[in-house]
């Protein structure tokens, strides 16, 4: 949410105020959402951790002190209700030590090699493309698209992924370089496209 | 389109880039790097290409987007706050 804009006064929310929690729940619901679903990997767990973020804020607003914006409380209790979720329902995810930094599908070939850095933005950042950036976070092997989401996507240290999932920190590298490395792959078979048209123009 | 010529020093590179891109990288592996990179075109775009990449997901994740209607009716509902459903932000 952008906190300039933001009209939702502190103090009549932390008094319980309905109307300024249903405009906080506005504000912050649309990001919120979207990180769920890209650590969760699927709807249904996003709406249902979406709906118990909002009702333990609702319940520890009073306790808010102003410490850290809005968001990132909200964005904090979102998260750990998500990893708590992964830890109940997937506790394999956290535990695999993943060690070994080479795949098969690591390896660069010539294909792999495109240099989408000059493509213009419109592009780049198109529906399309936004689309296509998504589905490619969703496909990665589930334990190296929460270390993703959390490192690049959410900009959580090194440190507080690793203790969140309690894994370590060089663990969490590990995964992360997978991650981007298969995502930069993806990528350039997605934007070799236009570099295909452009030469049949 | 260029010959193919990735050799074992570019496979060993692979495993420190994505530190390299964060900047958590020794000084020395650094520099080692920079050499490379110097000399091999193809390895110089898989560098740009994944700062790309990670650039293109962080602007991602900055978007500011609404909740599908549907959630967000249902949240409401959840959330005891149906009073306030039609009152949603224009922005
Ligand atoms: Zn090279």
């Amino acid at each position: 949410m952008n906190q300039e804009r933001s009209t939702i006064q502190l103090e009549k929310l932390k008094s319980g105020d309905r109307e300024s929690f249903a405009m906080l729940v506005d504000e912050t619901s649309g990001k919120i959402y979207n990180t769920l679903l890209q650590l969760l990997g699927n709807e249904q767990d996003a709406e249902d951790i979406l709906q118990d973020t909002y009702i333990k804020a609702y319940r520890a607003i009073p306790d808010f002190e102003n410490r850290s914006a809005l968001y990132t409380w909200l964005h904090r209790i979102a998260l750990n209700e998500a990893l708590m979720q992964i830890r109940i329902q997937k506790p394999q995810i956290i535990s695999i030590d993943n060690n070994e930094p080479f795949s098969e599908d690591m390896d660069i070939e010539q294909k792999d090699i495109v240099d989408f850095c000059c493509l213009p933005e419109r592009e780049l950042l198109s529906k399309e493309s936004r689309h296509f950036l998504d589905q490619a976070v969703q496909s990665l092997p589930e334990s190296l698209r929460i270390v993703f989401v959390m490192r690049d996507m959410e900009g959580l240290s090194t440190q507080e992924t690793a203790d969140s999932l309690g894994i370590s920190e060089n663990n969490v590298k590990i995964r992360l370089m997978r991650a981007r490395l298969i995502l930069r792959k993806k990528l350039s078979g997605y934007f070799n496209k236009f570099f295909v048209e452009e030469k049949e123009l | 389109m260029i010959n193919h010529t990735y050799t074992s020093s570019c496979k060993q590179m692979l495993g420190n880039l994505s530190d390299f891109i964060d900047g958590d990288l020794q000084a020395e592996l650094c520099s080692e790097i920079e050499e490379h990179l110097k000399n091999c075109k193809n390895c110089r775009i898989v560098v740009d290409t994944l700062k790309k990449t990670v650039e293109l997901y962080e602007r991602c994740a900055s978007d500011e987007t609404n909740l599908p209607d549907d959630i967000r009716e249902r949240l409401f509902k959840k959330l005891a706050l149906n009073e306030w459903m039609d009152h949603q932000d224009p922005s």
